[in-house]
């Protein structure tokens, strides 16, 4: 079976979700392209959208529609070209629609799972729960006689129990994209033992198709992006809970999310980040990673807090942020949540004292929208952190303890295997979470 | 000539243009073009008729039957003569031939002309379908998705070719500097708040990208989308008297042609804008002046190509030298030859129905000092002012010689 012929009957789980809906997208236009290929005139495409909610998967096909139609219009010059002999095609917005249902008719949403049961490649997305995917992906391997490849968007839990549990035998990869798929460069690949190296090859090349960068991560919880992005999290809780000694959490809180974005010149700080993801998800993928980790507890009890009092960030379905740790007017934090007096606090109350007390940024800060756009980071980078070691101030110790931590975090991926080397780490925090310098590297040695 | 006003080209480049809002329709640019002329000339009852050049309202916008509008500009307008001329993105050059006409045929003493065309209505892949009206249908489905850049992107081809690529690429990157410098002088131009510091720099930085966009132009040789509208006054002697307006303060044509080639046709040859060529040329003649006497152009630079062309079709380089005389900065303000004073097509915008009437207004007020910053210094013995509108691909053109009243 070539390329083509295994994107010729396709299943999405979870399709309507955050992350199904990316994968279904991306896969759609993909399989609309090949189907477009001569050599692949009369062959009929098919991709299930699979999902248990039918409101969902009505919102699915608005997104997608409107969603193909922006892409249409970028490849306008492309389009022409495909469409070169259909002679009643002849306007851009004549081509445009006409691709436009090109990729439709490929998609068929459906609440009912049997479907799977044809395809030659299924994506999962359903939420990061192992039962719940080894009780699918079971269910359709054993009523499926084609020998189905699955790839599956997991997070964090390790591929091989999924693939020992469900009996798949080398048919499952991790194929982990990040949110949102339809925008984020980044995929983890994560193969097992056993996984076919037909199957890996393949799986490379659609990322490509797709215009991705693969980065392949072990088979260990949490692979690298959330082996990161987890321990980053706990450390930024860890440091503000030892601030709030001398001043009530909110401060704290405001303090290193300060810290973790403009001291360390992040896209956002890492309290707006945690609501970003979701505190939920967050609080889910410690729990998921936690019993594979011998020697460390990822779990917070602040988080566990948070949850027990609704307050879980997260995103509306428009794409506004919800509130979490922080509260957001228009995407800007303007309170902190105040945990026991279940209140948010506003910003404006304590942000003076509080930068006075973090002390200035070094007069060679470049703010994280003009940082990633330089091209020599170590010239930059290095003598911007160097100047943190003369700085006397509690901003400049907090900047560095974080900024060692989050390299220390770096190596011991590379240590313990679950990274390959320092690159695919870097890589994977630059293009994944937007950094605009990787983590390890030399700029917070003493 | 006298009176000329101009809304602010709208579109990109402009800091206050946001295409996710709602902005002000045709009629507000109709309105604000034609007050801005009526305000000049002591009220609108003085005026006996108005025409309106635009191109494509109809796909744009949704609007035909512009000559309606004119009497939104003022009352005194109504039950007046008003009309509307097409000719592509030589439109609101047809307006103005369309007011000489009446004021030689001496049916009028004062005519408002206003060109317009609001653009950012819809994207830019489909208003290249709709600006390729502008050529053969019949020629649409082979053509590109960006259909004009496509057109003069195969004629810079073939000049890129004939002359070679870095020697053309050179002047065409000097037109494009030059309509940035000199948008920043013009407060109405869309790149007037251009501050890129090294203008050149970006220019040969960006390739052109055939996967993307077309062949042999990036986006920096093309003209701006924009939304706005220009308006002068057409007036006679006795119409002068009538306005209050001093000769000082008009500009007088002295020659004029307007020539169209058969659209169904290819141009007969790629690296030359054949009817540009021959207008200009009767123009001129009809003026009884040459190129010499001219002191400064307003070219239809529709893409940087276009500007380079038209210089060798005007006879200031000969075939294949046009891209030298410009890189060596002699269409720059203060060249010999200075073109395109405020911005250009490229620089200032290109409302298409609307440029024609920019260009003359842009000499109306080189000619009269009413430049502002953007002013240039015309000697005495070159006191002539040449402007050349085009429609689609040189099929359309109107050439109009101006003197300093």
């Amino acid at each position: 079976m070539n390329y083509d012929e295994r994107l010729q009957h396709v299943s999405v789980l979870g399709a309507a979700g955050k992350m199904g809906s990316g994968i279904l997208l991306l896969t759609a236009v993909e399989m609309a392209d090949l189907s477009l290929k001569p050599e692949n005139k009369g062959k009929a495409f098919v991709l299930n959208a699979i999902d248990l909610s039918d409101e969902g998967l009505a919102g699915l096909m608005d997104y997608l529609r409107a969603q193909v139609l922006k892409i249409a219009e970028k490849k306008a010059v492309w389009l022409r070209s495909v469409y070169a002999d259909r002679d009643h095609l002849i306007e851009n917005y004549h081509i445009i629609d006409q691709y436009i249902n090109d990729v439709m008719r490929i998609v068929r949403p459906t609440t009912a799972m049997e479907v799977a049961y044809k395809s030659s490649l299924v994506f999962e997305a359903v939420s990061e729960n192992k039962d719940l995917k080894v009780k699918l992906l079971k269910q359709i391997d054993q009523n499926n006689p084609h020998k189905t490849w699955f790839f599956t968007n997991t997070s964090s839990v390790p591929i091989h129990f999924i693939e020992d549990e469900a009996g798949l035998k080398g048919r499952v990869l991790g194929f982990h994209f990040y949110n949102p798929p339809a925008v984020q460069k980044l995929v983890e690949l994560i193969v097992t033992a056993n996984t076919l190296p037909e199957a890996s090859a393949f799986a490379g090349n659609y990322a490509k198709a797709l215009g991705k960068v693969v980065v392949p991560s072990n088979d260990f919880a949490g692979f690298i992006g959330n082996g990161h992005f987890m321990r980053d999290a706990l450390h930024g809780i860890h440091e503000a809970l030892d601030l709030a000694g001398d001043r009530p959490l909110t401060e704290a809180i405001y303090m290193m999310n300060k810290i973790s974005q403009d001291f360390l010149v992040r896209p956002m700080g890492i309290f707006q980040l945690i609501d970003y993801v979701g505190v939920d998800v967050v609080q889910f993928i410690m729990k998921v990673m936690n019993p594979h980790l011998a020697d460390e507890d990822l779990h917070s009890d602040l988080l566990d807090n948070m949850m027990e009092q609704g307050i879980i960030g997260g995103q509306h379905s428009s794409g506004a942020q919800k509130d979490g740790f922080l509260k957001y007017e228009k995407g800007v934090p303007t309170a902190v949540y105040d945990v026991e007096k279940k209140t948010y606090v506003d910003i404006s109350q304590f942000a003076a004292s509080c930068d006075e007390a973090l002390g200035k940024l070094p007069e060679s800060f470049v703010p994280w929208k003009n940082a990633v756009k330089i091209k020599d980071k170590d010239t930059h980078f290095g003598p911007y952190f160097a100047s943190f070691k003369g700085m006397d101030s509690l901003g400049a110790k907090l900047a560095l303890r974080y900024g060692k931590r989050s390299d220390a975090i770096g190596r011991k991926l590379v240590a313990d295997k679950v990274a390959n080397n320092e690159q695919d780490v870097n890589t994977v925090m630059l293009t994944g979470f937007f950094h605009a310098y990787g983590p390890i590297n030399n700029y917070f040695n003493d | 000539m006298t009176a000329g006003y101009n809304t602010i080209s709208m579109g990109t480049g402009r800091k206050e243009f946001n295409p996710k809002k709602v902005r002000p329709g045709i009629e507000h640019y109709i309105k604000e073009a034609g007050q801005g002329v009526v305000n000049q000339i002591g009220g609108a009852e003085k005026i006996d008729e108005s025409v309106v050049g635009n191109f494509m309202a109809a796909r744009f916008n949704n609007q035909a039957h512009l000559g309606g509008f004119v009497g939104t500009i003022d009352p005194a307008l109504e039950f007046k003569p008003s009309l509307s001329v097409e000719g592509a993105c030589g439109s609101g050059g047809l307006s103005l031939i369309s007011g000489i006409r009446s004021v030689l045929a001496e049916t009028a003493d004062v005519v408002l002309a206003i060109g317009v065309e609001v653009q950012n209505t819809v994207k830019a892949i489909y208003g290249a379908d709709v600006l390729a009206g502008a050529g053969w249908y019949a020629n649409r489905k082979k053509g590109h998705a960006y259909f004009f850049p496509g057109q003069f992107s195969d004629r810079a081809g073939v000049y890129y070719e004939k002359y070679g690529y870095d020697y053309a690429r050179k002047g065409m990157a000097r037109w494009f500097v030059n309509a940035m410098e000199n948008a920043r002088l013009d407060s109405t131009a869309q790149e007037h708040h251009n501050n890129v510091a090294d203008l050149e720099g970006l220019y040969h930085k960006m390739k052109p990208n055939g996967a993307s966009f077309v062949d042999h132009l990036n986006v920096l040789d093309c003209s701006k989308v924009s939304d706005g509208a220009s308006g002068i006054a057409i007036v006679s002697e006795e119409g002068l008297k009538r306005i209050g307006v001093d000769k000082k303060d008009a500009v007088e044509i002295v020659g004029f042609a307007q020539l169209t080639r058969n659209i169904t046709q290819d141009p007969p040859d790629m690296v030359e804008l054949t009817t540009i060529k021959k207008a200009a040329a009767a123009a001129l003649k009809s003026a009884g002046i040459t190129i010499d006497q001219v002191g400064t152009v307003e070219t239809h630079d529709c893409f940087s190509i276009a500007g380079v062309l038209a210089v060798e079709a005007l006879g200031l380089a000969a075939p294949g030298k046009g891209a030298e005389y410009v890189a060596e900065g002699k269409t720059a303000r203060n060249g010999v030859m200075p073109m395109n004073t405020t911005g250009g097509l490229i620089g200032w915008g290109h409302p298409t129905g609307g440029t024609g009437v920019h260009q003359a207004v842009t000499i109306w007020q080189q000619l009269t000092g009413k430049a502002g910053s953007a002013q240039i210094q015309l000697s005495a013995e070159r006191p002539y002012g040449l402007t050349i509108n085009m429609g689609g691909d040189d099929v359309t053109v109107v050439a109009i010689v101006y003197k300093r009243g």
